[in-house]
């Protein structure tokens, strides 16, 4: 089971959670009705920064800081189409102006580098101390270091950028591209599950192709792949074949895709099969829950954090929720949407338990577009509730773009890829 | 083992069903424009939470700024019958079908009540 959490656990939970809460013992630690309803936010991505702007929306009275050291929060959906050409940086990147000034939100630009569960304070590098009667962690990923041998974060920073944190490593990518020589080529290495955005390495070998199509077309992308299946793969491998013809080859980790290691200076990376030049090389590592979800213990042996499926909440460390990609969220993929949408659960809930309330029972969503081509989108759509099994995809709904869609269909998809962009990106930030 | 599961998790949904009932007592008493506008100002905890995802694609309080449609400002009776033309696939949708078809009548009913009422509390 996924979700990892027995049945027994997960009667524990409920009784503890909606019993407790019945009684008011919520959250034991903390009182019911706290004098300040004093919530911090830690990370405003998709899932910190929802969370804030809701539970001001929602509840105008609570007191809400979200720490985030950035000040122009890039996106990394529509990344790719940075990549491809389609977009700026400009147009990706996302500010805090308006959670701070029309919602109220007190968005302190700081890192936090501790979590003081007894004392319910954050520590933030500049040594300011913030109290806390609930935490909010939304760290996103980091990145296992030593997982690929003689992949690091500074060769990162140089030659084989991952791209996979937009911003600078993007920006990066993209200027390798551009000086890319005609008949390059390519090599993408996906990791194994989980991992952020399941689509999203394919998305970019189509983005990808979409430029070198236009003005290299002799290149091709070799996507050296360590699973031996990936997410929308009947679709994306049939978008390939009508739109970029012999341009992108995929190899299973079954058939040699699986990177044992990489070599920075010759531009090679080892396979289990042999060792392959590349060009360009954008390596996607092995990831894990961000650095302060360890910090404070709030991961298990997963390198992701396990929670209460019903609020959110740390089952490790009460009174700390913990969301987005971070997060083990059952069927969840881990997606900006699925963070968005576990933000917003989280403020009602928190809501509903600082006023000495019973939380209402969870319902989530997810929806994924992926472009392939500028007229060509598909999606994946996904409905979650929470059962004993823990948060489980709803049986009939969801799923992918039909494999026969026409192309006014796929047409019609790749319109609304930009209709949400323009929308999730309003409804957190905006 | 499994009867106790269950129990729990119909505790779960009906003590949070009891949680409207505080309004509705208090509101039997009112006449019914009085109901009505209360109706429309008091939030159902389970509708928000079945809702608040809607606005990631439609916009906040479905208030669309993109080419996705709008339906901010809509009945609930437009949306409850929309949602269900969705999930029946009575009206062409290239997502809204996949999504509709997660919620069950009495879902769709609550869905339509939160969005078809935010807008008014936002006047």
């Amino acid at each position: 089971m996924s979700q990892n959490i027995s049945r027994r656990d997960f009667n524990k939970l409920l009784v503890s959670g909606v019993a407790g809460s019945a009684l008011g013992l919520f959250g034991m630690a903390r009182p019911a009705f706290a004098a300040q309803n004093r919530i911090v936010v830690i990370g405003g991505g998709f899932g910190g920064a929802s969370a804030a702007k809701y539970l001001k929306k929602l509840d105008p009275s609570m007191s809400v800081t979200l720490v985030e050291p950035k000040a122009i929060f890039y996106t990394c959906p529509f990344s790719n189409w940075v990549l491809g050409g389609m977009k700026t940086m400009e147009d990706i990147g996302q500010t805090y102006t308006i959670l701070k000034n029309k919602y109220g939100v007190n968005v302190i630009a700081d890192t936090a580098t501790g979590i003081d569960t007894v004392k319910s304070t954050v520590t933030l590098k500049s040594g300011k101390v913030l109290n806390y009667d609930r935490l909010i962690v939304s760290p996103g990923i980091d990145f296992k270091w030593n997982a690929i041998e003689g992949y690091s974060e500074s060769v990162s920073n140089s030659s084989m950028p991952h791209a996979y944190q937009a911003g600078p490593q993007t920006v990066r990518l993209q200027k390798q591209l551009l000086a890319m020589k005609d008949g390059g080529t390519v090599l993408m290495c996906p990791p194994g599950n989980p991992f952020r955005c399941p689509p999203g390495p394919y998305e970019r070998a189509s983005l990808i192709a979409h430029y070198l199509k236009e003005k290299k077309p002799k290149s091709k992308i070799i996507i050296l792949d360590a699973k031996d299946k990936f997410s929308k793969q009947g679709l994306f491998k049939k978008g390939w074949e009508r739109l970029y013809p012999g341009m992108i080859e995929w190899r299973s980790g079954a058939t040699g895709g699986k990177i044992t290691g990489v070599n920075a200076s010759s531009m090679s990376v080892m396979t289990e099969f042999g060792t392959e030049k590349g060009d360009v090389i954008n390596i996607i590592p092995p990831q894990q829950a961000g650095k302060i979800a360890f910090d404070a213990g709030l991961t298990d042996a997963s390198g992701w954090c396990p929670i209460n499926p019903i609020t959110f909440e740390s089952i490790i460390q009460p009174g700390i929720h913990v969301i987005g990609d971070a997060a083990i969220a059952g069927a969840m993929p881990k997606s900006g949407f699925a963070a968005s949408s576990q933000g917003k659960v989280v403020a009602a809930s928190i809501i509903r338990l600082c006023q000495g309330k019973v939380p209402a029972p969870p319902s989530l969503v997810n929806t994924c577009y992926s472009l392939l081509g500028p007229g060509y989108g598909v999606s994946v759509a996904g409905v979650y509730k929470l059962t004993s099994a823990g948060i489980v995809e709803i049986p009939g709904s969801g799923g992918l773009t039909p494999m026969d869609a026409d192309d006014d269909h796929l047409n019609e998809e790749a319109m609304f890829a930009r209709g949400w962009y323009n929308n999730i990106v309003q409804d957190i930030w905006g | 083992m499994q009867v106790t599961i269950r129990s729990l998790l119909t505790a779960c949904l009906v003590s949070s069903a009891l949680l409207g009932m505080g309004n509705e007592a208090s509101a039997a008493a009112k006449s019914v424009q009085e109901q009505k506008a209360e109706e429309a100002c008091v939030v159902d905890p389970r509708g928000e939470i079945l809702s608040l995802s809607c606005a990631s694609c439609h916009g906040t309080d479905g208030k669309s700024v993109g080419i996705i449609p709008s339906f901010y400002g809509k009945s609930p009776e437009y949306l409850e019958a929309a949602l269900k033309d969705f999930r029946s696939g009575t009206r062409y949708s290239t997502v809204m079908i996949r999504h509709a078809k997660g919620y069950s009548d009495e879902e769709i009913r609550l869905i339509a009540q939160y969005f078809g009422t935010v807008w008014q509390n936002n006047k």
